[in-house]
């Protein structure tokens, strides 16, 4: 038992991935509550794709990917904020034009790398196991970053996010919270890309916070939770990985999505079924 | 309910005093988009009113108090909030939309709500002092809400979650009140409790302005009383939610006032496609 959880440890590629996993998902599931609670999966999904012509243009000129990325993603998400503000168009409508064009333009500019086909596949599917101690390092910096400034903006965004009135009335300055927010998920979805790729992004964003959601009432409980379930996911995922010999971002989102179903069917206060006893509860009525 | 008498808490310098004006209004016109929902109104609410602002669903009521709150830019004319342009005195300012603008699934407590109000008291990066704590249990008592502390708001009745909304006002401590449509499908009681606390808050200075649609409840528990449909259409005391004049200028051709023995009987046939549950088609009013 104890060889079954060491060996892998003794490549330095499994050390650096379980490392970058846990970073990624405790900044994911920080931010993933107020995509849940804010009705922003569906942004976030925009966002991660429009982020792929960042990296390719990045790739072409030979600079960090994290930059192109970190101008593609939090650019789409705050010009779908302006649109969405201004615009007379439905919020989903403005969200598909913009991420599928984003998108297009992204496997456009891919297209013109000689020899794209296996490169493109670690792009969307991310390589959590091809990952340096450099992009640790990128990572820690920046998910650091997007958790301090939650952690000293908490009580803002969670009055703005529950009420915007009432919060604007007492002085709060809620359109700058909300396109900040807006920044922050770009920048989360940037640093977890290399881990998951963009097309599973938004499962480590939403998928731990949803299942917080399922079991909790408090806010901060959920957070709480949405970590937990992160960090679980994370290293389960990877040694499934490893011994499975199967896709490391895949099986980290599996370990997630196994973990929602459950708290799906058992929670103590919604689920499907533990809920039916609940109803004679006198404690629940 | 027993009422703390509103010096129970921590002493509160007076919010104003007699002649002094909360809220000016000059020739506003505001509205969303490049649709005026109120034009050219004029309105000067004394500090210490306790006004209710009555009209059919799309006559302005919810622009008028938006506009106050700072939340809505007019598109003319001059506001004047406490003293200041709107927005500036925002600390001393508690809104309250309506319910259905909350998203009840929202992970939070009563506990929680009412906390909110105080969070621009407590400022950035820092957490809930003492003396937060204790404004919150305060308010929550005057509420008969402090037994829900821990409760998920989504939890609670259409009732109860207007009480926890109220002390979320309270907490902040505020000299203006603008609360849209406070008392909308609550029971009775809640009503009753309701605008208790509001009184005794504007016995102490404070001023209240809120939507209503029940006309009851504005011509009773209200001391001054504004008119509006599109335009602000009459403004003074609340006895003249009684005047058939008014409320056909009011109401227009939707209100049919039936002087029925000892009741009127009102129905604004306009808000009821989209009116919260539990409202009733008609109001019946006793006189």
């Amino acid at each position: 038992m104890i060889d079954f959880l060491v060996d892998p440890l003794t490549y330095g590629f499994m050390q650096r991935g379980l490392v970058a996993a846990i970073l990624v998902g405790i900044v994911c599931a920080v931010m993933g509550a107020f995509v849940v609670l804010r009705g922003l999966a569906f942004i976030g999904d925009a966002v991660s794709h429009a982020a792929f012509p960042g990296l390719v243009i990045s790739y072409l000129l030979g600079i960090p990917l994290y930059i192109g990325a970190s101008v593609a993603a939090v650019g789409t998400a705050l010009a779908i904020a302006t649109v969405s503000r201004r615009g007379g168009l439905r919020f989903d409508t403005a969200v598909g034009v913009l991420f599928a064009g984003m998108f297009a333009f992204g496997i456009l500019l891919f297209s013109t790398i000689e020899d794209y086909v296996s490169d493109l596949f670690s792009y969307l599917l991310g390589n959590i196991l091809g990952i340096t101690f450099a992009d640790i390092v990128q990572v820690g910096i920046l998910g650091g970053i997007v958790v301090l400034i939650v952690a000293v903006l908490r009580k803002e965004f969670l009055y703005a996010s529950f009420d915007p009135s009432g919060a604007a009335a007492s002085g709060l300055p809620v359109q700058a919270l909300d396109y900040l927010l807006l920044g922050l998920m770009g920048v989360t979805i940037v640093v977890s890309i290399q881990a998951v790729g963009i097309i599973l992004v938004v499962a480590m964003l939403v998928t731990p916070a949803a299942t917080g959601q399922l079991l909790v009432v408090r806010f901060w409980d959920l957070v709480r939770i949405a970590i937990v379930v992160a960090i679980v996911s994370a290293v389960s995922g990877l040694y499934l990985s490893f011994y499975l010999n199967v896709a490391s971002g895949a099986s980290i989102v599996l370990v997630e999505t196994l973990l929602f179903v459950l708290a799906l069917l058992f929670s103590p206060r919604s689920g499907w079924i533990t809920r039916r006893r609940a109803v004679v509860d006198p404690a629940m009525a | 309910m027993t009422l703390a008498s509103p010096a129970a808490g921590p002493p509160r310098a007076p919010a104003s005093s007699p002649g002094d004006v909360a809220v000016r209004l000059v020739d506003v016109s505001a509205g969303y988009g490049t649709r005026v929902a109120l034009a050219n109104a004029s309105l000067v609410i004394p500090s210490g009113s306790l006004l209710a602002v009555i009209g059919p669903n799309g006559a302005g009521k919810s622009t008028l108090l938006k506009t106050i709150a700072g939340l809505l830019r007019p598109f003319s004319g001059t506001v004047e909030v406490l003293g200041g342009p709107p927005g500036k005195e925002a600390k001393q300012i508690a809104y309250v939309p309506q319910a259905e603008m909350v998203d009840w699934a929202f992970p939070v407590t009563v506990g929680d709500v009412v906390m909110m109000g105080r969070v621009p008291l407590i400022g950035v990066g820092r957490s809930p002092r003492a003396e937060d704590r204790a404004a919150v249990h305060e308010a929550l008592e005057l509420v008969s809400m402090a037994d829900a502390m821990d409760r998920q708001v989504g939890a609670l009745s259409g009732g109860q979650r207007r009480r926890v909304f109220l002390a979320r006002a309270l907490a902040a401590k505020p000299d203006l009140y603008l609360l849209d449509e406070p008392v909308t499908g609550v029971d009775v009681t809640t009503q009753e409790d309701l605008m208790d606390i509001l009184e005794l808050e504007t016995r102490a200075g404070r001023t209240v302005v809120a939507t209503t649609h029940d006309l009851a409840c504005a011509a009773h528990r209200f001391h001054q009383a504004a008119f509006v449909n599109g335009r602000i259409v009459a403004t003074g005391s609340a006895d003249l939610v009684m005047d058939p004049a008014i409320l056909e200028a009011t109401y227009g051709g939707h209100v049919i006032v039936l002087p029925a023995g000892e009741r009127t009987v009102i129905d604004d046939a306009h808000h009821h496609d989209d009116a919260p549950g539990g409202e009733r088609h008609f109001h019946d009013q006793a006189r």
